[in-house]
């Protein structure tokens, strides 16, 4: 066993830093309380370093970049706390179309997201199915050479600024639910989708997206018509490919050490002193470091070349559960200030901003419910329980 | 960058895998209650080789890594073999350490000069002889006594917890070991008097016993024996999370089997999700553990300045992910898994007595937040001067004024 990243892993930690040191400002970080985490000028900064194409696998004619090195862009891009909800959504879409798409979607979708300058948002989940995401009942119906798409699509994510939305629909409704499904890129300027804004607990925005009537050309559908399944287990893959995003809390223990440090309890105590605050801090880091091991053992499986599944699941589930846990606590360390919010409070409210965020980390991306399925079935071989 | 195991620690783990199968089958375990040791087991471990695994080559041992010796741990941590593989593959580096002399630690440029036996036994430090009781007329022979170590012949421990008193209370592996290290005030001190008869009645079975160290003599002292026993404690940490999580991936084996043999309401138990959930969040703790565990051994190889940290913090999460998997388990296990007949009981005694022969998970927390965060300033006498009612305002103001 050896545990020690690479050499050019660490080389390339040092030019991530570089690059954040002189390209993420605190002004991007702030202008997402408007609900996007996503900075067009950040984004458009990576895609000139190459990082977007860099991440793309090289079987597909990406630059196949390493997956411990993806780990480590995401790793400090998260402890940086840089907005990057579009860039892993880019990432999948390019993969999924070099993987599935004909030419028309390949010469124009993905040299414009690789470059940074159109962002992509999925279409998976509906207002009747998330996590039984097969489901899905948007309709696309042929009509000629083209398509007519009717239904809508919840927690579209992006899809108020982005170009466009990676769309499952069902093409069979008469098939077993997993038969009869087929993907579309579609351009979000087409007529007949309406977006319309889902406010959340947290920071976000998200969006309701509605198609009424939508003509499509057969050149914008994502691979085989009723293969849809097929080309969701590849985003999946794709999904797992990008082996990080597994470090939300190091901000925020961050935060609760800071206020830890200046604060004194009624007793004249400082709570940094104190058994009960120095308990948790501890036990938020040892967390932080098991779910960095899972993160690392993820990505280096990745880099032999091994398609792990049952791991992705344990790590997304122990660091979202483990971040949860981790703004409750120091939501509470700071008692009634924690409650304050906004940019005079306490390093601009962070506790209190990813107290409201964190339930969505257990949620998107498969549920902790889902991934404790998975493990009782892929891990345990436990009979399917739902 | 390699996760997993080479293709040597793939043969170590299914050599001792095999070994601890049918040498320390779970009868044996029970065999071996309450005294907590197999004499047979260790003696076919040591003619394995596995004593005098940890020392090193020119002492006539296997020369093993903490990082391979971990793949022998996890293993004895799925059988629950009862033998102190641990403590006394520890014991083995530290008195080889302490043998080799202090030139061995390479103390920083400004550290004071270690000050081990060797000086006061009247030869220099620089040379780094070793302890030989010949030369120095007092003392140990350190070098008969490696021998003794290598062949499984004497079992070493260390106490784990400094010697108070002249005691070494709970010491682990005491009722059995003829070589017992502990740290005393500021010393590294040795005692080589034949192990008492009989363990300390203990809820995990464990051969535990309070040793009298009033008779021992100093091995090491200053800095290096500061060090050395501080890597000592770090080194058992990572070994003993490796123990547990093994402990943990067996009982949650145990687990599994059961509930897919049981039906109750006309199914199996493991059928129903609530079940399944339970053992799931223990697979993942008990994976998360593993992980941390193998990269704790894997940095004190290293030598990296975060070995001891990891090593902590493995110990104190694998702790308790082995303690959360054994009562899963247990609890699965239904009625059955209280009884004295179902194995499952043997796991979850040995799940909180392990880790806990290092004393109180907080006191390694405390550790762990000295070493992040500073040590805390002694608590403000209240003389009145800070009352609570000035204090609320003050923080609200601090709070925001950072913003």
């Amino acid at each position: 066993m050896d545990f020690s990243l690479p050499p050019e892993a660490e080389e390339f930690r040092r030019q991530v830093k570089d690059f954040l040191a002189a390209n993420l400002t605190e002004e991007m970080i702030e202008a997402t309380r408007d609900g996007t985490i996503h900075s067009p000028d950040l984004h458009r900064a990576m895609a000139e370093r190459g990082w977007l194409s860099g991440a793309v696998p090289a079987e597909l004619g990406g630059g196949g970049m390493d997956p411990v090195e993806l780990c480590v862009l995401i790793e400090e891009l998260q402890l940086h706390r840089a907005p990057i909800d579009a860039l892993g959504v880019a990432i999948v879409t390019v993969s999924m179309i070099l993987e599935h798409g004909g030419a028309r979607l390949q010469e124009t979708v993905v040299p414009r997201l690789l470059a940074g300058e159109a962002l992509a948002c999925f279409g998976y989940s509906e207002p009747e199915s998330g996590s039984d995401v097969a489901a899905a009942r948007t309709r696309a119906v042929r009509d000629g050479d083209e398509w007519v798409i009717d239904g809508s699509k919840m927690w579209t994510t992006m899809a108020h600024v982005a170009d466009y939305v990676v769309l499952l629909t069902r093409t069979d409704p008469d098939v077993p639910k997993h038969d009869g499904l087929t993907f579309f890129v579609v351009p979000l300027d087409t007529p007949g989708i309406e977006i319309r804004p889902v406010a959340t607990m947290g920071t976000e925005r998200s969006n309701a997206t509605f198609y009424d009537g939508v003509r499509l050309g057969g050149e914008w559908r994502l691979g085989a018509v009723n293969g849809g399944w097929g080309v969701m287990k590849t985003a999946l893959k794709y999904e797992r490919g990008i082996a990080g995003g597994q470090f939300p809390s190091p901000p925020v223990i961050e935060a609760a050490v800071d206020w830890a440090r200046r604060t004194t309890d009624g007793a004249g105590r400082r709570l940094i002193d104190r058994d009960d605050v120095r308990d948790r801090l501890v036990r938020a880091m040892i967390d932080t470091e098991v779910a960095r091991s899972f993160a690392y053992h993820t990505a280096a499986l990745a880099s032999d070349g091994v398609m792990f599944g049952v791991e992705g699941s344990m790590t997304k589930l122990f660091a979202s559960e483990a971040y949860k846990r981790h703004c409750s606590w120091f939501l509470d360390l700071m008692g009634a200030e924690g409650l304050r919010a906004g940019p005079e409070a306490h390093m601009g409210g962070r506790i209190e901003e990813n107290f409201r965020h964190a339930p969505v980390t257990a949620i998107y991306g498969g549920t902790s419910e889902i991934n404790r399925n998975i493990v009782a079935e892929s891990h345990l071989g436990l009979p399917r329980a739902r | 960058m390699r996760t997993w195991y080479s293709t040597d620690q793939e043969a170590i783990d299914s050599a001792f895998g095999a070994f601890f199968e049918a040498e320390s089958p779970i009868e044996a375990v029970r065999a071996a209650e309450p005294g907590g040791f197999d004499p047979e087991l260790w003696a076919s471990l040591a003619a394995m080789g596995g004593a005098g695994m940890a020392l090193p080559e020119d002492r006539g041992g296997g020369d093993a890594s903490l990082t391979d010796l971990a793949v022998v741990t996890r293993q004895l941590g799925r059988h629950l073999a009862p033998v102190p593989l641990i403590e006394h593959s520890v014991a083995c580096r530290l008195l080889a350490a302490t043998a080799a002399g202090p030139s061995s630690a390479e103390p920083r440029q400004g550290e004071a000069a270690p000050t081990a036996v060797a000086v006061e036994s009247g030869a220099d430090p620089g040379l780094a002889k070793p302890l030989l009781a010949a030369e120095s007329g007092a003392g140990p022979d350190l070098e008969a006594l490696l021998g003794e170590l290598g062949t499984g012949d004497r079992i070493a421990t260390f106490t784990l917890r400094p010697v108070a008193g002249g005691w070494g209370p709970m010491t682990p592996a005491g009722a059995v070991a003829g070589a017992v290290v502990g740290f005393d005030g500021a010393d590294l001190v040795l005692d080589l008097s034949e192990p008492p008869a009989e363990a300390v009645a203990n809820t995990a079975d464990l051969p535990l016993a309070d040793r009298d160290m009033t008779g021992a003599t100093v091995i090491a002292s200053g800095p290096e024996a500061a060090r050395l026993w501080a890597g000592a404690r770090a080194e058992w940490q990572a070994l003993m999370a490796t123990a547990c999580a093994g402990l943990a991936a067996r009982a949650i084996e145990l687990a599994v089997a059961y509930v897919m043999e049981r039906r109750q309401f006309g199914v199996p138990v493991g059928s129903f999700q609530a079940v399944q959930h339970g053992l799931a969040e223990a697979a993942v703790r008990a994976e998360g553990g593993r992980l941390l565990a193998h990269r704790a051994a894997w940095a004190l190889d290293a030598a990296r300045p975060d070995g001891q940290r990891l090593a902590a913090m493995a110990l104190v999460f694998c702790a308790e992910s082995a303690r959360f998997a054994a009562d899963r388990s247990l609890q699965y296990h239904g009625g059955y898994g209280y009884s004295a007949e179902y194995d499952v009981q043997l796991y979850y005694r040995r799940a909180a007595g392990w880790p806990l022969q290092m004393g109180e998970p907080a006191a390694l927390v405390a550790e762990l937040a000295d070493r992040d965060l500073g040590p805390p300033s002694e608590p403000a006498t209240t003389t009145g001067a800070v009352t609570g009612a000035k204090a609320r305002p003050e923080a609200a103001r601090v709070g925001k004024a950072d913003g």
